[in-house]
């Protein structure tokens, strides 16, 4: 058991940290992005291109890096730290790890290296009005055409949809949930892109008799849709881990520098005492996060593991979030200060996928299962 | 990152659970899973057992039947230790007194105490907390004024953990009223509690146990040959020794015990006919427990495996403050379980009420100790502030 990152890994996060740093040096230049579609800056999505990043966990014959969960979590740690809007778990680990997962090989080779070389940005067109975060799709069904396939219905709220040059589309085909894929350019394909309250994009996304090209060689992919969120829930996880350690950060240096009645704030310690539970709650998050990624690697039971993280991750956000923006006073409330932001990143993030009720609802249908919980046991480490 | 333990460490976790459920006699687990007394006959009887096998005092140097062991190995060990119900080693003398005369106490004291320290032939108890020195330890003011070849102490110490069975005490006094610093001008003696002028007084609890005393001291003469280490440097002893106190203070092999438990006792409950572990929101909480659990176990082990140089890692200060909530969420969901039946605390035979709801309360009310004990919890937030946060 090891929970450091070799050198190769620290020599990932400083090269990731000194891009996304130089881009998003203060809040403002964030904004400043988030303000104009697509929501996210063109050039730096090239430049995570160019050093490999979006073909992180793309096998190597797909122009991919063949690198790992740990390396994915790096990633998305270090995306949340500064809250960048590029959509990495949005394109690379979601619709990307779909296409790398069931995708046939011609369709792998046409469709994953482009978006290693950052020139495609595809959108997992799934959520629906209504259904929460069921991994089966009803609201859109597709039907047999001849040789191919077209799609009726409506997936809303997508993540970068109206961005996306391809739309991977879950639907409803006889005997349970099929995947598609859908050209940025189709007939019969609506987009409507809006802001979203973190400040990046979604759209309502319209299906209209549009012609669809089926992923994979069909059959019921719900598995394989419940295995990808599993795995974008854990990124989700690191992003979140980011985020809040930035957030805690700002906020202690707050308490340090800003005064009322005389002297800063850090002397209150009723304030310091809760920026100590920011810390503990921040730390156990941490822990089940990097452990997630750990038994994604390891092959063991993933989906579980992802619900503790989540569940854990999900609870620290909220924690973390709220108490920032208190500690803070009505600075922290303003579109002009950072910290309201990452809160406003780690709420969505809790329900992009599902949040800690969700996780803990799960966790509890099995908690009976066995008597204690062994991290390093079955069945996280097989 | 790497998930697995080695397989070295896989086959030492099973060497010493395989140890603890065969070598260490079974009703003494079996008190201690159930939360009953342990009497001082049976906490001796469990520590010879372990010492016999080289297993009581594993972190001490190897010269004093130290294991030279890594921190994840002695994490493993008292997990497993926590998991089988075993008695630990008594921590005044394994994890305090012990190691404090092993690294300042000198050549006749180490040979002296530390093997009698290790088999609990010499039952410790530690004179520290005054009544109005808590948390605030260095505020303390017993005195011991040097009379010829004697120190002669005076004052009153409180929250004396088992000290009615203890053969000798550790004392921190005052020896130099007029240091300027309150930390300056304390030192450490030991000596026997039949030492005349020592009188004890149990403090009886709110679970109705006798665990806690005060002790009075009035003209007790000990030997200067008793002075541990230097004079007016006992600030110093009792930070190192605080400081090993903290450790394995999570107590999660503890705490996971007892969410088997109520696994256990929730299954044979029934609320409309159905088990009560199959009750949702039942469910949905011990899964909420257990996840914490889960998290701070993890946590756990990267300070372990991250700690081998020494220096303490960060997160540490986490272990204890969150560790004492969850001992204490994991008594009060017994609590809960036994429903009605938890106000039966104190029934004896013509009973139907189980054991373990008889002595879920007690458990719980004695548990409220866990979050005040070994710096408070607000020490502890004080510590993560000040230290890790720089406020």
């Amino acid at each position: 058991m090891d929970f450091t990152f070799d050198s190769e890994q620290n020599d990932l996060r400083e090269a990731v940290r000194g891009l996304l740093e130089r881009t998003y040096s203060d809040s403002e230049a964030r904004r400043k992005v988030a303000a104009n579609d697509p929501g996210f800056d063109e050039k730096t999505w090239s430049r995570l291109a160019e050093m490999g990043l979006l073909g992180l966990p793309f096998a190597e014959e797909h122009g991919g890096m063949g690198a790992g969960p740990i390396e994915v979590a790096i990633v998305a740690e270090e995306i949340g730290r500064v809250i960048a809007p590029e959509p990495f778990i949005e394109a690379v680990v979601l619709a990307g790890g779909l296409i790398a997962a069931v995708g046939t090989d011609e369709q792998k080779a046409q469709l994953l290296s482009v978006i290693a070389e950052g020139t495609s940005v595809p959108a997992f067109a799934h959520a629906e009005i209504g259904t929460r975060w069921s991994p089966s799709a009803s609201a859109v069904t597709a039907t047999q055409a001849g040789d191919g396939w077209t799609l009726t219905g409506v997936k809303e709220p997508v993540p970068t949809g109206a961005r996306a040059d391809v739309l991977v589309v879950s639907a409803m085909v006889d005997g349970g949930t099929g995947l598609f894929v859908v050209q940025g350019d189709a007939a019969g394909l609506t987009r409507t892109g809006y802001r979203t309250h973190d400040g990046t994009r979604a759209a309502n996304v319209r299906f209209d008799g549009t012609p669809a090209t089926l992923l994979g060689t069909g059959g019921d992919q719900t598995a394989a849709i419940e295995r990808a969120l599993t795995e974008a829930r854990i990124a989700y996880s690191h992003e979140a881990i980011g985020a809040m350690d930035t957030a805690l950060r700002i906020t202690a240096e707050y308490l340090k520098t800003r005064k009322q009645f005389g002297v800063t704030l850090n002397k209150f310690q009723a304030l310091t005492f809760r920026a100590a539970d920011m810390y503990v709650s921040l730390e156990l998050a941490r822990s089940t996060a990097l452990w997630a990624s750990m038994v994604q690697d390891a092959g063991g039971d993933v989906r579980s593991a992802a619900d503790r993280t989540r569940l854990q991750t999900s609870r620290a956000g909220r924690h973390v979030g709220k108490e920032a923006i208190q500690l803070h006073g009505g600075i922290g409330v303003t579109a002009e200060y950072s910290v309201g932001h990452y809160t406003s990143r780690l709420t969505a993030i809790d329900h992009l996928l599902g949040d800690g009720d969700f996780a803990a609802a799960r966790l509890a249908r099995t908690v009976a299962d066995r008597p204690t919980v062994d991290p390093l046991g079955a069945p996280y480490a097989v | 990152m790497r998930l697995q333990l080695s397989p070295e460490l896989q086959a030492f976790r099973e060497e010493m659970r395989t140890f603890f459920t065969t070598q260490v006699p079974q009703e003494i687990r079996e008190k201690v899973a159930a939360h009953r007394h342990v009497s001082k006959e049976e906490y001796v009887q469990a520590q010879r057992a372990l010492n016999a096998a080289g297993l009581a005092v594993p972190h001490w140097p190897v010269e004093w039947g130290g294991r030279d062991w890594t921190p994840l190995q002695r994490h493993i060990w008292r997990e497993e230790m926590q998991l089988a119900g075993v008695p630990e080693p008594l921590a005044f003398n394994t994890s305090m007194i012990g190691p404090v005369i092993a690294a300042f106490g000198n050549q006749e004291q180490k040979e002296r105490f530390l093997a009698k320290t290790a088999n609990l032939d010499i039952w410790w108890c530690q004179g520290f907390s005054e009544p109005d020195a808590g948390s605030d330890l260095a505020s303390l003011r017993t005195t011991a004024v040097r009379d010829g070849d004697d120190w002669v102490v005076n004052g009153q110490k409180t929250w004396t953990t088992l000290g009615q069975h203890a053969d000798w005490i550790f004392c921190l006094v005052r020896t130099d009223p007029t240091a300027e610093k309150k930390q300056r001008g304390i030192s450490m003696l030991v000596f026997p509690m039949d030492t005349p002028g020592v009188t004890l007084r149990p403090i009886e609890l709110i679970d109705g146990g006798r665990e806690v005393n005060e002790v009075f001291f009035e003209d007790v003469r000990v030997p200067a040959e008793n002075l541990i280490g230097e004079e007016n440097r006992g600030w110093d002893y009792a930070k190192f020794l605080l400081g090993n106190e903290r450790v394995g203070i999570a107590r999660v092999g503890a705490t996971k015990k007892m969410l088997a438990q109520a696994k256990e006792y929730a299954r044979e409950i029934t609320v409309d006919g159905r088990p009560l572990l199959e009750d949702p929101f039942m469910a949905r909480r011990i899964a909420e427990v257990e996840n914490e659990l889960v998290a701070l176990e993890l946590t756990a082990l990267r300070v372990v495996a991250n700690s081998a140089d020494g220096k303490p890692h960060p997160a540490s200060s986490v272990l204890k403050l969150k560790g004492s909530e969850l001992q204490q969420a994991a008594t009060e969901l017994l609590v809960d379980i036994a429903g009605p039946l938890s106000v039966a605390s104190f029934a004896e035979e013509g009973s139907d009420v189980p054991d373990w709801a008889r002595v879920a309360t007690p458990h719980y009310l004695n548990y409220r100790k866990v979050s005040i004990y070994g710096g408070s919890n607000e020490v502890q937030r004080t510590i993560i502030a000040g230290t890790i946060l720089g406020l």
